[in-house]
């Protein structure tokens, strides 16, 4: 896409005609990515694979695609970049404008909803983003809220999203979520563990989606605050 | 009023000549068309081609050539586009020239509102850099986008900083940017030198830029034999103009 | 107070030069309980003494965050002060969000400036009437701006406004050269022994009656907790009060006609309040 020469239409005034041109601009670009999310009872990991591309070029190995709102909030973005750059940064002069007004920083759950709201306030122009917003909820609980690009919000305790989105959800499911199972019991996952899925799951996206890759951020949200960590990928 | 065949559907204005809810909004400065299609986007005219940058360590380089092509007539060969904004900022642009000859007076009026302020801040290169993704994202937001790739380079408090920002307004930072052809030629040649060696001279960084823009000119049909390169570190700015392509065609007569 | 046929508006000057409706909204700020500002190398701390309006309300909170690295304290009308906070704050989140960096307090201090000026010049407005004292870290260190109703603003090394904040003024001047070099914990004890000289001999300061915010390198703007406050206050209690005690700062001090010139002798002369564009 960066290529002006392959967009490009041979201009010949002479020849041209007053009729309307087929307008081959596209507002939206396609950068990759994906995120992933997993909440236990007092904490939420999040990561997000560091690779922007746009086809098959890669633009950089070391994007971060986690944004932190609060203390205790996290957004994870993919999709098209030039969206996530502006509804990030309209986020974060909005979770000011709630710090100032209310006198307190702006819970998970409140986050999520306004999020919601300001991605259906672009109804008919979206932000073309597969949002994954993580926290603690005010009983200290961890929360994942997962976005369509027009706002629609689920909240539940893991979730995969972005360009391996697909393919990393089932996977999820199974471990996770325990789906489908016969005699397994349902306990509360440990950070241990969650961490080792969000690690091995990326591990297999990079395998197969050429949209991921690179390393990935990782986000530890307890009490304590928001601890950062990091994980190589493949890098081809 | 743009988009007629969809208003018959939509909700109506919230008040008389207002928005409607979830519409494209009508911006100011904006004309609507009686013929019921607005043509917003233009396709680029005359194109300047790739811009290679990286950063070294205790500086930035960006080279680009001085060809403005008209689709693929190489047409004006002047057309210079590495830019000094300030002391520690320098600007390479590719894509649509008179789009970029737009924004650089933006700029340029930007620069000269801050020095008439003299209050001993200047613009930082991470501050320009954001500044012209909302530029850029809010006309493609238009449908009307300036069709740019910019690359920005600088000092942000004494750390050599590179980014860029395209036409959609997606922006990143590396210590390695090419736009255009460059993206495919000379982005693996700086890469892979880069692993080898993270921390470049200003010397081996030049001729690296050097090599890339011979590479450049081979292969690129859009590209020229003269090029500009600029770099920024502590000392300041400095464009070396006119820098040729060191060509060699003593193998042409073997070619047939 | 000093009723005359040349203060109908802010836009009918004296046969003085003066433009009495802004000096009377000068008046305004020493109306309120005095605040202190000042800053050492790294840090600028605001202080400010809280009244409450009766013995069944609050006290009235008079420092106001604008932006992680800006904050302000006030003496005046509380509810200008609340529109122009609201200014500093959009101005603020409108340049982080085009330019990802904090706004430089100068700039923020000239915009605001410039806005309200304008209602130093229009029949239509009336100047704010509030006093700002705003402390503020960026690029070139710690500042202490004051702001006035006549839209001057002042750079200040330390400053105080209010209500018979002349001891405090008088003690700061005392104590100015030792700012510069002093740490953080005794730069906050200059300031509240500063706000303890506008206090009458029968009050004490409290952690309810004071508020302190500070801001500085690699700290942003913050209000202390009581607990903090009440640190700070032990630090200083006991010690004797120095400085004149209260009675400089308000309205009551108004100063002699400064000046009657022969030119004027037909015109009614006005009445004086202070110097024209008075900085307290």
């Amino acid at each position: 896409m960066a290529m002006v020469s392959s967009e490009s239409t041979p201009y010949f005034p002479d020849y041209g005609t007053t009729a309307p041109r087929t307008h081959h601009f596209r507002p939206y670009a396609e950068n990759g990515g994906s995120v992933v999310a997993i909440a236990g009872n007092d904490f939420v990991v999040i990561g997000a694979d560091t690779r922007l591309s746009a086809g098959f070029s890669i633009y950089t190995r070391e994007q971060t695609k986690l944004f932190p709102l609060s203390k205790t909030t996290v957004l994870g973005c993919s999709g098209c970049w030039c969206d996530t750059l502006t509804l990030t940064r309209i986020l974060s002069a909005r979770m000011q404008m709630y710090e100032q007004e209310h006198n307190k920083i702006m819970s998970t759950p409140a986050a999520a909803q306004m999020l919601s709201t300001m991605l259906y306030y672009k109804r008919f122009f979206p932000y073309y983003i597969a949002n994954i917003l993580v926290g603690l909820d005010t009983d200290g609980k961890g929360c994942v809220f997962s976005y369509d690009p027009i706002g629609h919000c689920e909240k539940s305790t893991y979730r995969a999203g972005g360009s391996a989105g697909a393919l990393l959800q089932p996977l999820l499911d199974n471990q996770i979520g325990l789906k489908n199972m016969l005699n397994v019991k349902d306990d509360p996952i440990s950070l241990e563990r969650a961490l080792a899925i969000l690690k091995d799951v990326f591990i297999s996206a990079a395998e197969r989606d050429i949209f991921t890759g690179d390393s990935i951020d990782i986000n530890i949200i307890t009490k304590d605050g928001v601890k950062k960590d990091s994980f190589e990928l493949r890098k081809d | 009023m743009s988009f007629s065949n969809i208003d018959a559907f939509a909700a109506p204005p919230l008040w008389r000549n207002g928005p409607s809810p979830g519409a494209f909004y009508n911006f100011p400065n904006m004309q609507s068309k009686t013929s019921g299609f607005v043509e917003h986007s233009q396709s680029p005219v005359t194109t300047a081609t790739s811009i290679v940058a990286l950063t070294f360590k205790n500086g930035v380089i960006i080279a680009g050539d001085l060809l403005g092509s008209y689709g693929s007539l190489a047409r004006f060969r002047n057309c210079p586009r590495i830019l000094k904004i300030n002391d520690n900022i320098i600007l390479g642009a590719g894509g649509d020239y008179g789009d970029y000859q737009y924004v650089k007076d933006l700029i340029e009026q930007k620069i000269i509102d801050e020095e008439c302020l003299d209050d001993g801040f200047n613009l930082k290169p991470k501050s320009l850099q954001c500044w012209l993704t909302r530029i850029m994202y809010n006309r493609r937001s238009r449908f009307d986008p300036f069709w740019n790739n910019f690359v920005v380079g600088g000092l942000q408090d004494g750390v050599p900083y590179l980014a860029t920002v395209d036409k959609l307004g997606t922006a990143y930072e590396d210590k390695a940017i090419c736009t255009g052809y460059g993206t495919h030629l000379a982005l693996p040649i700086i890469r892979d030198t880069l692993q080898k060696n993270p921390n470049l001279s200003e010397e081996e960084a030049r001729a690296l830029v050097v090599k890339c823009m011979e590479v450049l000119f081979y292969r690129d049909a859009h590209s020229y034999p003269k090029y500009q390169i600029g770099v920024v570190t502590e000392a300041g700015v400095k464009i070396e103009g006119l820098v040729d392509v060191n060509q060699k065609w003593d193998l042409a007569h073997m070619i047939h | 107070m000093f009723r005359n046929q040349y203060d109908s508006d802010v836009t009918v000057w004296s046969p003085q030069g003066r433009l009495h409706q802004v000096e009377y909204a000068m008046e305004a700020v020493k109306l309120g309980s005095a605040t202190v500002g000042l800053k050492n190398g790294t840090h600028a701390v605001l202080l400010c003494l809280k009244r409450a309006a009766s013995e069944l309300a609050a006290y009235q909170k008079k420092v106001i965050p604008i932006d992680t690295h800006i904050g302000i304290s006030i003496s005046g009308l509380t509810a200008d002060a609340r529109i122009l906070s609201r200014y500093m704050r959009t101005e603020c989140l409108n340049y982080k969000y085009s330019h990802d960096t904090l706004l430089p307090v100068t700039r923020l201090i000239s915009q605001l400036g410039n806005k309200m000026q304008v209602c130093t010049q229009r029949y239509d407005r009336r100047p704010y009437g509030v006093g700002l004292l705003v402390a503020g870290y960026d690029d070139q260190g710690p500042h202490i701006y004051q702001t006035c109703p006549s839209a001057n603003y002042f750079d200040c090394k330390a400053m105080a406004i209010g209500a018979r904040s002349q001891s405090a003024r008088t003690y700061l001047e005392k104590h100015l050269d030792q700012f510069h070099g002093s740490s953080l914990e005794d730069l906050v004890k200059h300031g509240l022994r500063a706000v303890r000289d506008t206090l009458p001999n029968e009050v004490e300061l409290s952690i309810k009656n004071v508020s302190i915010g500070i801001v500085g390198q690699d700290l942003d703007f913050h209000i202390l907790e009581e607990d903090e406050t009440g640190a700070y206050l032990a630090m200083i209690e006991g010690e004797e009060r120095r400085g004149g005690t209260g009675g400089g700062g308000g309205a009551e001090g108004a100063a002699p006609p400064l000046r009657e010139e022969a030119g004027d002798q037909e015109d009614p002369q006005d009445p004086v309040p202070a110097v024209a564009m008075d900085t307290e």
